[in-house]
């Protein structure tokens, strides 16, 4: 365990290795898993490293409360919600002014990706569950929720991966963890559309010069291309299984 | 005009399928000059037409369509049909009860109550009002025997087939009465239950393979195999 009495936490030693032995711009192993929930329309879990997420999703539907549809378009609701087991203290079940942000800023970089004018008043709803937190939760949220919202079968324009930059020890870290958001000096949720090259999601807690940012940026938009490839891969498997199962199984 | 993809590719939302002068067929979008799939589903190429067949996907009314709804509720003039879709469909009394007899004055309970199942058509759908149904025609009304399942309205185009070439085979094999209703529910009449569940059995095997080729060839053959045995 990292000594937090100590004056000076240690996050790149000298070899230039982060507290888990990743290189700076090494990511966590992503596990992400489609189809896990049976009453959802769709969903999807995601491990990445110590973190632990599930999404799922429904609809499109009927609204309720009803005034909330719109003629146009459907309305897209998400809700991020922590175990009380996911943090090391307990926290409380009820929704606090964090979570409600993130459910905020999740649905922000969600919508985009999505065909809502093909369901006008309809709603697509959003659960995200957080089982285990180890930093980069809202990343991993929304790389969940997008596989979850692709494998329900509604239109979407791209996917939408997501990955997070830190500055820890004036060393720009790609995908941090919780010690490293604690104790770093910058993190940097990032959000894109790969395919389309657009970006719907970017905060930054700290300060940043210039050409930090745009290296930053082009960290992020690298390591998302990744995460894509293994979404698309999580997404496809189930199909491209049985279809190899039967044609290998009509040969013999 | 490069193609980056051949008939029958599993594809996800946002993969780029060709750039050029294609034509984007159903879920398939042009962004610029590139054509990218909007759904997960199959591809298929027809010439200039590219098109994604979706896996997945929710129940979209469509005026014609002869869809298969339960009743949730009713008031004095009308009964209120879940159709497996985000919109819900009216039923208007009046298409069931007699016409000699007053619509206000009757208790519709006794028509159609809560739970039932009815065969309909929807003959309207816009965006201002709700998916208005008829029941009045061929092989319309109330469902009172058989069995109804509940598949994956998006594989629905391929239990019909080419020209119904699929159902018409399943129809055959298992001598069944079979109507197909387009938001996913099947409702499946045989001479015994036996043959009520082979049908059944056919049609959950094409929900599950309906994206892997050499599917009708399958169905018979698992069709006559457990017919013999």
């Amino acid at each position: 365990m990292l000594n937090t009495k100590n004056k000076k936490i240690v996050l790149i030693d000298s070899d230039g290795r982060r507290v888990d032995g990743r290189r700076p711009d090494e990511m966590r192993d992503i596990k992400i898993k489609v189809g896990i929930l049976e009453n959802a329309d769709g969903s999807a879990y995601v491990e990445q490293g110590n973190t632990k997420i599930y999404a799922a999703v429904y609809g499109p539907r009927e609204v309720h409360p009803r005034h909330l549809a719109l003629p146009d378009r459907a309305i897209v609701r998400c809700r991020y919600h922590m175990t009380p087991f996911s943090v090391e203290e307990r926290k409380s079940p009820a929704p606090t002014r964090r979570e409600i942000e993130l459910s905020k800023v999740i649905r922000e970089a969600l919508t985009p990706a999505i065909v809502v004018e093909q369901f006008p008043f309809s709603s697509i709803d959003v659960f995200v569950e957080v089982i285990n937190a180890d930093g980069s939760t809202r990343c991993a949220s929304i790389v969940a929720a997008s596989v979850a919202l692709a494998s329900a079968g509604i239109p979407m324009r791209d996917l939408v991966a997501a990955c997070s930059i830190g500055k820890v020890d004036s060393v720009l870290v790609l995908d941090v963890t919780d010690i490293e958001d604690k104790y770093g000096e910058v993190d940097l949720p990032f959000a894109m559309m790969p395919n389309r090259g657009e970006i719907t999601l970017l905060q930054l807690d700290g300060v940043l010069r210039l050409e930090e940012l745009e290296k930053a940026i082009s960290m992020a938009t690298k390591a998302c291309k990744e995460i894509y490839e293994k979404q698309k891969k999580a997404l496809k498997e189930k199909y491209v299984e049985l279809r190899k199962a039967i044609i290998e199984g009509g040969k013999t | 005009m490069p193609i980056y993809v051949k008939d029958w590719d599993i594809v996800v939302p946002g993969e780029v399928l060709a750039e050029g002068e294609y034509i984007a067929g159903p879920y398939v979008y042009k962004d610029g000059n590139k054509l990218m799939a909007m759904a997960i589903g199959i591809v298929e190429c027809k010439k200039e037409v590219i098109k994604v067949v979706p896996l997945q996907g929710p129940y979209i009314p469509k005026v014609g369509d002869v869809i298969i709804g339960i009743v949730v509720d009713y008031s004095p003039t009308t009964y209120i049909l879940d159709i497996n879709s985000s919109y819900k469909a009216i039923l208007q009394a009046s298409e069931i009860i007699p016409p000699q007899r007053n619509v206000l004055a009757e208790d519709l309970a006794k028509y159609l109550d809560v739970g039932d199942a009815v065969i309909c058509k929807v003959v309207r759908f816009d965006k201002y009002s709700d998916v208005m149904l008829t029941c009045k025609g061929k092989d319309l009304g109330k469902i009172t025997e058989g069995r109804l399942i509940k598949v994956n309205p998006a594989k629905i185009p391929r239990l019909i087939g080419r020209k119904g070439s699929m159902i018409n085979l399943i129809k055959k094999e298992t001598e069944c009465k079979i109507v197909v209703g387009q938001n996913g529910f099947i409702w499946i009449k045989g001479k015994d239950s036996n043959s009520e569940a082979l049908a059944e059995k056919a049609i959950r095997k094409i929900d599950e393979e309906a994206h892997i080729s050499g599917l009708t060839q399958r169905i018979q053959l698992m069709l006559q195999l457990e017919k013999g045995g």
